[in-house]
């Protein structure tokens, strides 16, 4: 295969499945250098699955995919043409970063590619004009509206001039007048760069008509592939959403006949929905702007608007999610109100997006709603059944919604808000990624719905051919009800051309100057897009392509394209970082003070049956010493075990009768005492202490009795207490402290990197783009191990001002061992990141990994000589042992840097170690 | 009334379906109530076990090496004979706790009584064996060289003969203790993230959202989730307690299981409570993982289960009375180590029971003020 084969891709053979369900049953295909390629077919027919696998983000099973002259399976190759493609996955602003800004997207995307700074600003300065994004430049991505990020996600895409650009249902969920702008924004950019191969899969058939070439796909097999023009020809059809039937197997066409909506009969009944002047304010900022409305009971009505204009914050109010800030809602006749159970049973929702579990099967969850919504147990059964059939889900109903396509998730959702017969049905866009035939079969439910049962509909949507079938509209513009009508009226008062030309003239209106809020940024005027024309990034014979950098400069570029991105992020986060660098210095300050092995003031009692001058003098050694703490007599020898058992004694002294008579005599009287042995610290303590009050009241009898100090014992023992002279448990723990907090909270920070971004989608950027999974792993890793060492510093220098506890030894060794140590700390967390499937595991795992290795295995309580057995193990095979070693050297005994050289070096090992196996476990592709 | 149970019931389950399906998180809490509490028991040793101790030998007489021989396991490992130029260095790594200094001529110098002394160097900064096990070499270099001079006839003289015995853990077995206290430091840790990171992906996710339009109540969806996750984990450290602690390390349990299950049961509702504040307190999955570090570490390291609770300075002991985990501990070492009963124990259960009612009620009160923020 030569690179000059006339094909930009080509695809032999190719199957691929997900467990039992085929997504591409043996598909070849074959496209030529600058074409404008559709992709176009119903959900789950393999679409996406095919631009992944031709974008390399998705791992090849079987056949072969040949990109830009290469294949597709060898990493090498991906590596190479990943400059030359640009992917956009499907799903609103799916590859974006919701914290950083537009630029900052933008830039990171520029940085990626290795983009020096002065071109990344003029492309980004271009791109930004072109795409009508100038005006808000700082905006963060996360705040935009729906059109705004996928016009945002096509400058990413665009930033590297791609050769090869795929898109992924970029429309989908996007308002028309959003939709309009996107297509004229790739129209243009067409024609500055013919050379461009775009390769665009829609559920938008009439949008598919403005390609060239189409391919339509069905139970992933192609079934056509040719010139737009010619299938149109062939199938003698006016559309291609007809043409696309036609090619379609019979028993997989939808009904055909034309949906008929019975006229709505008037009735005197109040109205299902009220809005009367609703307002919300999120701040100072005005969502949604004294809108009102009444709906009938059984009437469609339909909300069309622009992408964050305030429909789905009115919905929320109207549910009673929402309190509003202002105005009333009612709701079948009553005031909303969050805590009426019984309106809500009489309402079914549907929200934007997908909000029903993830982890439970298809049929689990539509068991779960009708359980919710108290449907008789001995009819549940039957209820999801008929659902399932209904919305054409049962051949998945034992699959995880998750692995179902965007369509198929929208029926369910609808199937659950439809399960319990509701009689008021709000939902928000549910069609949107839902193809023309299954959007078609809904309507015929909710019209069923509408008609015969009287259900009332309150629906919002993007398609205008929906909006027609609506009994009545409201258009809505940045918080304000425009207009309010049936979709004729509405069309007539505009000229009556078609309802999309009236709505967008109306958005025109609404948005004129000056033209900075929403998305309709004012740009569907010629005179403006002629003068962006001359904006569009042009394919500049760039010089500097192919950009060739020496490999390691190219590299570097990308680990900080990353560690920028990452610290841009954290930085947003002020709560996350107050966290990360407050939480060790208190914790600090309550174990310098809390854990204390110093024990003082055993509490016990005395039995004293002897009741002796000498039992009393004996008695005394304990009542004056500081170590112990009396407490009443106590009556009995009963009452000793009862006073143990219930915690309030340590220990019980119990002097027989005739102890006194007996010392006299010399005969060496017993005397018990009595432990609470449960905790075994204390006990042992207190043992010791016995012990040495004994042997205190002996030599003091001696000099009482002889008057000179006894040789009592023929050996003097001379613990000689090494380090900590005052014996001070914060000594020995502040060090061990540090070691606790360096690598718990440095790994904490971590080990939500990598499964977030699996969780949240951003991590097909990494999969698209040239830069390598330890790339990304480093430059995710950098900005924590700054934070780390940072924290270090300030443990340090807040254990020396506050608890006294200074280091004794070479504070270069330490510093040097504690930067290595966060190192390995946030590459353990990394590589728990990258193992895991779930936030909440990965919270859980390096919780009790760091948490409990480093506080029992590593010498921090105990000392590390005396582990044994598989707590041995786990200590030698974790850095916060050897670290360890290294704190509580310099801080308590003073070790210079070439004692620690070996724990140095191991801490190393394990980073490196940790660094290795995290790249190894995040493959750099999906399935 | 019937329906908020049955509610509460449904949810649950779903809970449980959701969590037996990651698998990575089945194999974490599997491990953490076996292996995790195993390994903890067996290594921890708050008593004298295996302490490194290493001599310095300059009499070679039958008394220095009657002293080496009685250093033994299981209270010390069997001591290595070192030489004096090595004491620091070893000392230094912490390689040994303890390294014994005997002069030379120590055994003539006792027989002619001239009271020779025998130097203990202690690594100080091992707090937990330091003092104790000092005292007990202190203890057997004594009775080594007792029965030494009565064989050569002389006679030591302390008047009284003190008995010490110890009641519920005759032998001060260590493991006894740390064995259960692993049990319950990873009932407090799994409690708090496993219910908290729950609520915290259900806001992210946008689940509650639409439960909260269905007829269902804040309240219920809370019960649910207490009841489901506080189930596996009585369940789990239910097993870890018979099998792992009594039967594979055969730890006896002087008190009655059931009624620790039964208090464990109070102490989960407080501190799965918790766990939803602190998921209604954060904003985002990674805000949540760093604000219940300080939280749950605070709780299993100064709650008594490591160190003498009463060694804490009394501000810091009034502030942890705030933690339920305080009075678990408590609670906890009564029942397990000393049999006691309710009639004990009452008042720690009432203060759990009250602390996890005012941490659900600030959990529900910031409930909707949290689902406002979320938009």
């Amino acid at each position: 295969m030569s690179a000059d084969d006339e094909s930009v891709v080509r695809i032999e053979a190719l199957h691929h499945r997900y467990d039992a369900t085929v997504a591409l049953d043996g598909v070849s295909l074959l496209i030529r250098p600058g074409s404008t390629v559709g992709l176009i077919g119903p959900d789950s027919v393999g679409k996406s699955t095919l631009l992944g696998l031709i974008a390399g983000v998705k791992r090849i099973q079987s056949g072969a995919v040949l990109v830009l002259g290469g294949d597709m399976a060898s990493r090498l190759h991906r590596d190479a043409v990943a400059p030359r493609i640009a992917y956009m996955p499907q799903g609103l602003g799916r590859n974006l970063y919701p914290m950083l800004s537009i630029v900052e997207n933008i830039d990171f995307f520029g940085r990626l590619y290795g983009q020096p700074e002065s071109e990344r600003r003029r492309r980004i300065a271009r791109l930004l004009t072109a795409t009508g994004l100038d005006p808000f430049p700082d905006r963060p991505a996360g705040k935009l509206s729906g059109g705004m990020k996928q016009k945002l996600g096509l400058c990413c895409a665009l930033v590297h001039d791609p050769d090869l650009l795929i898109l992924d249902e970029p429309t989908t969920g996007v308002d028309p007048l959003s939709r309009r702008q996107f297509w004229e924004l790739i129209a243009r950019i067409r024609t500055e760069r013919s050379g461009m191969t775009l390769l665009v899969a829609t559920a938008y058939m009439e949008e598919a008509e403005r390609f060239e070439h189409i391919v339509a796909i069905d139970e992933g097999r192609i079934i056509a592939d040719d010139e737009t023009a010619a299938i149109l020809a062939r199938t003698n059809a006016n559309t291609l959403e007809e043409a696309y039937i036609a090619l379609q197997r019979p028993e997989r066409r939808g009904d055909q006949t034309a949906l008929v909506i019975p006229h709505l009969t008037h009735s005197d009944a109040p109205a299902a929905i009220v809005a009367d002047n609703l307002t919300m304010r999120f701040g100072d900022f005005t969502a949604v702007d004294h809108v009102s409305f009444r709906i009938q009971r059984g009437e469609i009505f339909g909300f069309l608007g622009s992408n964050g204009c305030g429909k789905t914050t009115t919905m929320k109010m109207l549910t009673g999610l929402l309190p509003a800030s202002e105005g009333r809602g009612e709701l079948l006749g009553k005031p909303v109100d969050a805590r009426d159970i019984a309106t809500r049973m009489r309402v079914g929702y549907m929200s934007q997006s997908f909000s029903l579990y993830d982890e439970i099967s298809v049929r689990a969850n539509l068991k779960l709603h009708g359980q919710l919504f108290r449907i008789p147990a001995e009819e549940l059964d039957a209820r999801v059944k008929a659902a399932l059939a209904r919305f054409e889900l049962t051949s998945v109903a034992d699959a995880l919604p998750p692995t179902l396509p965007l369509g198929m998730r929208q029926r369910l959702q609808l199937a659950a808000a439809c399960l319990h017969r509701p009689e008021v049905l709000i939902l928000d866009e549910p069609t949107s990624g839902v193809d023309p035939a299954a959007r078609d079969r809904f309507w015929r439910l909710l019209v069923e719905m509408s008609r015969r049962d009287g259900v009332t509909i309150f629906i919002s949507t993007h398609f205008m051919n929906e909006a027609e079938r609506c009994d009545r509209l409201s258009l809505m513009h940045a918080g304000r009800v425009l207009a309010i009508g049936a979709p004729d009226e509405l069309r007539l008062s505009r000229g009556g051309r078609s309802l999309e030309d009236a709505f967008i003239s109306y958005l025109e209106e609404a948005a004129a100057p000056p033209a900075a809020h929403t998305t309709s940024a004012a740009s569907a005027s010629t005179d403006e897009a002629a003068r962006r024309t001359s904006g569009v990034p042009k394919s500049e014979p760039s010089p500097e392509r192919p950009r060739q950098h020496r490999p390691l400069t190219a590299s570097l570029q990308r680990i900080w394209a990353f560690a920028r991105r990452e610290a841009v992020e954290l930085s947003r986060d002020r709560i996350r970082l107050a966290f990360a660098l407050l939480g060790p210095l208190l914790l600090l300050v309550a174990f310098g003070y809390g854990i204390s092995f110093d024990i003082e003031g055993l509490r016990y009692a005395v039995i004293d049956r002897d009741q002796s001058l000498e039992s009393r003098l004996f008695l005394e050694q304990f009542s004056d010493s500081r170590y112990f703490a009396q407490r009443s007599p106590l009556a009995n020898e009963f009452d000793i075990d009862g006073r143990l058992r219930s915690g309030e004694l340590r220990f019980a002294i119990d002097i027989p009768p005739g102890f006194g008579r007996d010392l006299l005599q010399g005969r060496q009287p017993q005397i018990s005492f009595w432990l609470d042995g449960g905790n075994t610290f204390p006990a042992e303590t207190a043992r010791a202490y016995i012990q040495g009050a004994v042997l205190t009241y002996a030599a003091d009898r001696h000099r009482r009795l002889f008057g000179r100090d006894s040789r009592l014992l023929p050996i003097n023992v001379e613990p000689r207490f090494r380090y900590n002279q005052d014996f001070r448990s914060v000594f020995a723990i502040t060090p061990g402290t540090i070691m606790l907090l360096l690598v718990l909270f440095p790994a904490m920070l971590t080990a939500l990197g990598v499964v977030r971004e699996k969780e949240m989608g951003s991590i097909t950027n990494v999969y698209a783009s040239p830069a390598t999974v330890g790339e990304y792993l480093i430059g995710k890793q950098l900005p924590y191990i700054v934070i780390g060492f940072v924290s270090f510093i300030s443990l340090v220098v807040l254990a020396a001002t506050l608890l006294g506890v200074v280091p004794k030894g070479s504070m270069l060794a330490l510093s040097i061992a504690a930067l290595i140590y966060v190192f390995a700390a946030t590459a353990f967390g990394l590589l728990v990141s990258a193992f895991v499937s779930t936030q909440v595991a990965a919270i859980f795992g390096t919780a009790i990994l760091t948490a409990m290795t480093a506080a029992h295995y590593s010498g921090f309580l105990f000392p590390a000589s005396t582990l044994e057995g598989p707590g041995r193990v786990m200590g030698l095979s974790f850095p916060a042992l050897w670290f360890q070693t290294v704190s509580l050297g310099v801080f308590a005994k003073g070790l210079e840097a070439s004692a620690l050289i070996r724990e140095i070096a191991v801490l190393l090992g394990f980073g490196i170690l940790f660094l290795l196996l995290a790249r190894l476990s995040v493959r750099k592709q999906g399935v | 009334m019937w329906r908020w149970f049955e509610n509460v019931f449904h949810l649950g389950l779903k809970e449980i379906a959701s969590l037996s399906r990651d698998k990575v998180m089945v194999v974490l809490i599997i491990y953490v109530f076996t292996v995790a509490v195993y390994s903890e028991a067996t290594a921890m040793r708050t008593d004298v076990r295996n302490a490194g101790v290493a001599i310095v030998d300059a009499d070679h007489s039958t008394l220095s090496s009657r002293i080496k021989d009685a250093l033994q396991p299981p209270y010390f490992r069997t001591p290595r004979e070192i030489d004096r130029s090595e004491v620091d260095q070893l000392l230094d790594k912490g390689q040994y706790t303890f390294i014994l200094e005997i002069p030379p001529r120590l055994e003539a110098d006792l027989l002619a009584n001239r009271g020779p002394s025998i130097q203990i160097n202690v690594d100080a900064t091992a707090v937990t064996h330091a003092a104790v096990g000092t005292a007990y070499i202190q203890e057997i270099i004594m009775r080594e060289t007792a029965s030494f001079s009565k064989q050569r006839g002389a006679n030591p003289a302390v008047p009284i003969d003190p008995v010490i015995r110890a009641l519920f853990n005759q032998n001060l077995e260590a493991i006894r203790f740390s064995a259960s206290m692993g049990v319950i430091n990873n009932v407090t840790i799994l409690a708090i993230i496993l219910v908290g990171a729950a609520v915290m992906r259900e806001r992210e996710r946008g689940t509650i959202e639409h439960l909260l339009v269905m007829p269902v109540r804040p309240g219920e969806i809370l019960a649910a989730k207490i009841w489901a996750n506080s189930l596996i984990i009585l369940l789990a450290a239910g097993f870890s307690l018979h099998v792992v602690v009594h039967v594979a390390l055969q730890v006896p349990i002087v008190g009655s299981v059931e009624f620790f299950l039964a208090g464990t049961a109070v102490y989960l509702f407080a501190v799965t409570s918790l766990g939803i504040l602190l998921a209604t307190i954060a904003n985002s999955m990674p805000q949540f993982a760093l604000l219940s570090i300080p939280v749950f570490v605070v709780m299993f390291l100064l709650s008594g289960s490591f160190t003498p609770f009463e060694s804490m300075p009394t501000f810091l002991q009034d502030i942890m009375y705030v933690s339920p985990s305080t009075h678990f501990v408590r609670f906890a070492q009564s029942v397990l180590y000393r049999g006691a009963g309710v009639d004990v124990v009452w008042p720690d259960l009432a203060i759990m029971t009250a602390l996890g009612g005012v941490f659900l009620t600030a959990a529900l009160l910031r409930f909707r003020a949290m689902l406002l923020s979320q938009n």
